[in-house]
């Protein structure tokens, strides 16, 4: 009960010192916008290790954070082995493939008008299925490897990247097209000189709208058929055992990842797309 | 309505397409079949009506697809467990319910964001960080872990389905109710109208075309999550029960009807949110 009634105090102590950050001057630097969610953070922490050793909640149904940690702690290997079969073998090779045909597409169609009227509403249309649900196929088709994770990404990312490419093929505008013609300009020069830089915020929104698709697509793929290595595979595995640290820390790390690929685009898109309004501050 | 024509010609190039590919992927069984025979493997036109009429294909034709799909809606009694409409249901009300809880709390948590700096500070770097997690990974752990606690059927699905809609209607939200600008919030100031005032008669309206965007991402993300929450529960009902156990048994033709059958709901969900924004926006003089 003690350790119940101290994360509570804990918890009112920290959201005091929130409320008195978040009015201080404090947050108008950039390492007090970040120590206010960073204390939130913690509190979550402190408050779930305090409430689940408090109640005496079952490891079976919600395992405390030190636990999780100390698993990652001891099955680092197998974490590795899981995250290189999932994250870079399924998702980061799917989600280049993917993408690099989606931009390609756009560029294919992007002389015929009468193709991309047809296109655009079939991609926005199908950007918003659960494409999810042709893992079961893809694994049919290309076995339980990873061969089969990475078509499901293909398929998941491809859309969402197509349609952001086309708008962002049609965003330049005519003062400026007609610039470049003054300069008898050719098609291609005017593609790789005007139109494409100016694509890339919305080609860099459909990249990150699709970084966080990829991983969800190789994770789930594993659901329904994979060798004995994976995320997806473990957490699925995890769940007959009731092994519930080990599927939070294939969480922490799905987190992880998930992060740092989303952070690793938009950091390239700020350096590609440094002229833009939105990255200027 | 110059877009008819253009969509048309596109639909009619992928179905030609998926003739093709059924055509070359079922290919090698027909010639398996034959040498089994000991014939010789048809020629063409024999090739094409035995790969497009199988009845485990690795690729099934469109109108197989569509055959299935009749059948098992319009050709069955509701009731029975091989409708699609039967399982339709039990996803969507899933979806329905999760979709509802999920745009109450996003809804109630933006309001307390623009409302209060602190949780702004705290909660919405994490709102936004949450995004990039693979929250769908989860899912079967969320089922597990209700089962044993005792909640069983649709609310597990519903509650997954509530954590993907949450985020889109949190973010746009808080970006709708910030939307009118420091001119309007003055002109209220001006009237002595205090924070609920302001917050009704120009927050809230301004947010509208905001919430029924995210919305329509919600939905989506909501149908999403609860066919990937009926899988852990081994195959009982539901779409993404028919996708499971279509894949244990090789039933690609039941894969692609129930495949086909989500597509449609899902665009009939966003169809439905289109047509409550249009009548909205309407209403309120917001239309475009």
């Amino acid at each position: 009960m003690t350790l119940v009634v101290l994360s509570l105090m804990f918890w009112a102590g920290a959201w005091v010192l929130n409320v008195g950050l978040a009015q201080s001057a404090v947050t108008r630097s950039r390492a007090g916008r970040l120590l206010v969610p960073a204390i939130f953070g913690i509190t979550v922490l402190v408050v779930w290790e305090g409430m689940v050793r408090g109640l005496g909640v079952s490891p079976v149904i919600l395992p405390p954070p030190s636990a999780v940690a100390a698993r990652i702690a001891v099955s680092l290997p197998t974490l590795w082995a899981d995250f290189l079969q999932t994250a870079v073998k399924g998702a980061l090779l799917g989600y280049l493939i993917g993408c690099g045909a989606a931009v390609l597409t756009a560029i294919a169609i992007d002389r015929s008008p009468f193709l991309q009227r047809g296109l655009l509403p079939v991609g926005n249309f199908v950007a918003a299925l659960p494409i999810v649900g042709i893992a079961p196929i893809m694994v049919m088709w290309f076995g339980f490897d990873w061969q089969s994770k990475a078509a499901v990404v293909v398929v998941m990312v491809f859309f969402p990247v197509l349609v952001n490419t086309v708008a962002g093929l049609a965003a330049s505008d005519r003062m400026q097209r007609d610039l470049m013609a003054t300069w008898s300009a050719s098609y291609w020069q005017g593609l790789f000189k005007l139109r494409l830089p100016a694509a890339m915020p919305f080609i860099f929104n459909g990249l990150k709208i699709a970084s966080t698709l990829a991983l969800i697509g190789a994770i789930v793929a594993e659901f329904f058929g994979s060798p004995i290595v994976g995320m997806g595979f473990r957490i699925n595995a995890s769940i007959g055992q009731l092994a519930l640290d080990m599927i939070w820390a294939e969480i922490a790390v799905a987190a992880l990842a998930g992060s740092a690929f989303y952070g690793l685009v938009a950091l390239i898109e700020r350096g590609v797309t440094f002229w833009h309004p939105s990255q200027r501050h | 309505m110059n877009r008819i024509l253009p969509v048309l010609t596109v639909v009619l190039v992928i179905v030609a397409l998926w003739y093709v590919a059924a055509v070359g992927m079922n290919r090698a069984w027909v010639y398996d079949q034959a040498s089994r025979a000991g014939v010789e493997p048809p020629g063409l036109g024999g090739l094409i009506t035995a790969t497009i009429n199988q009845e485990r294909p690795v690729l099934p034709a469109p109108h197989q697809v569509a055959a299935e799909l009749w059948k098992s809606t319009v050709g069955m009694a509701v009731t029975s467990k091989r409708s699609l409409i039967y399982h339709g249901w039990i996803t969507v009300s899933a979806t329905l319910l999760g979709f509802a809880m999920g745009t109450v709390l996003g809804v109630v948590l933006a309001v307390g964001i623009i409302h209060n700096r602190a949780m702004d500070l705290s909660v919405m770097p994490w709102a936004i960080a949450s995004q990039t997690i693979p929250i769908l990974a989860i899912a079967p752990m969320i089922i597990v872990v209700l089962n044993s606690v005792g909640l069983q059927g649709l609310v597990p699905k519903a509650i997954i389905s509530a954590y993907l809609s949450f985020f889109p209607v949190v973010v746009g939200m808080v970006k709708g109710l910030r939307s009118p600008d420091q001119m309007q919030l003055d002109l209220l100031k001006t009237y002595n109208a205090g924070d609920a005032a302001a917050f009704w008669k120009l927050r809230l309206p301004a947010s509208v075309p905001y919430l029924f965007a995210s919305l329509k991402v919600g939905i989506a993300a909501s149908l999403v999550g609860a066919i990937v929450g009926e899988l852990p529960t081994g195959a009982v009902a539901g779409l993404g029960a028919r996708l499971l156990s279509g894949s244990y048994y090789g039933q690609t033709v039941q894969i692609w009807a129930a495949l086909f059958a989500a597509a449609i709901v899902a665009a009939g969900l966003v169809a439905l949110i289109g047509v409550a924004e249009r009548g909205a926006l309407k209403r309120m003089g917001m239309a475009r």
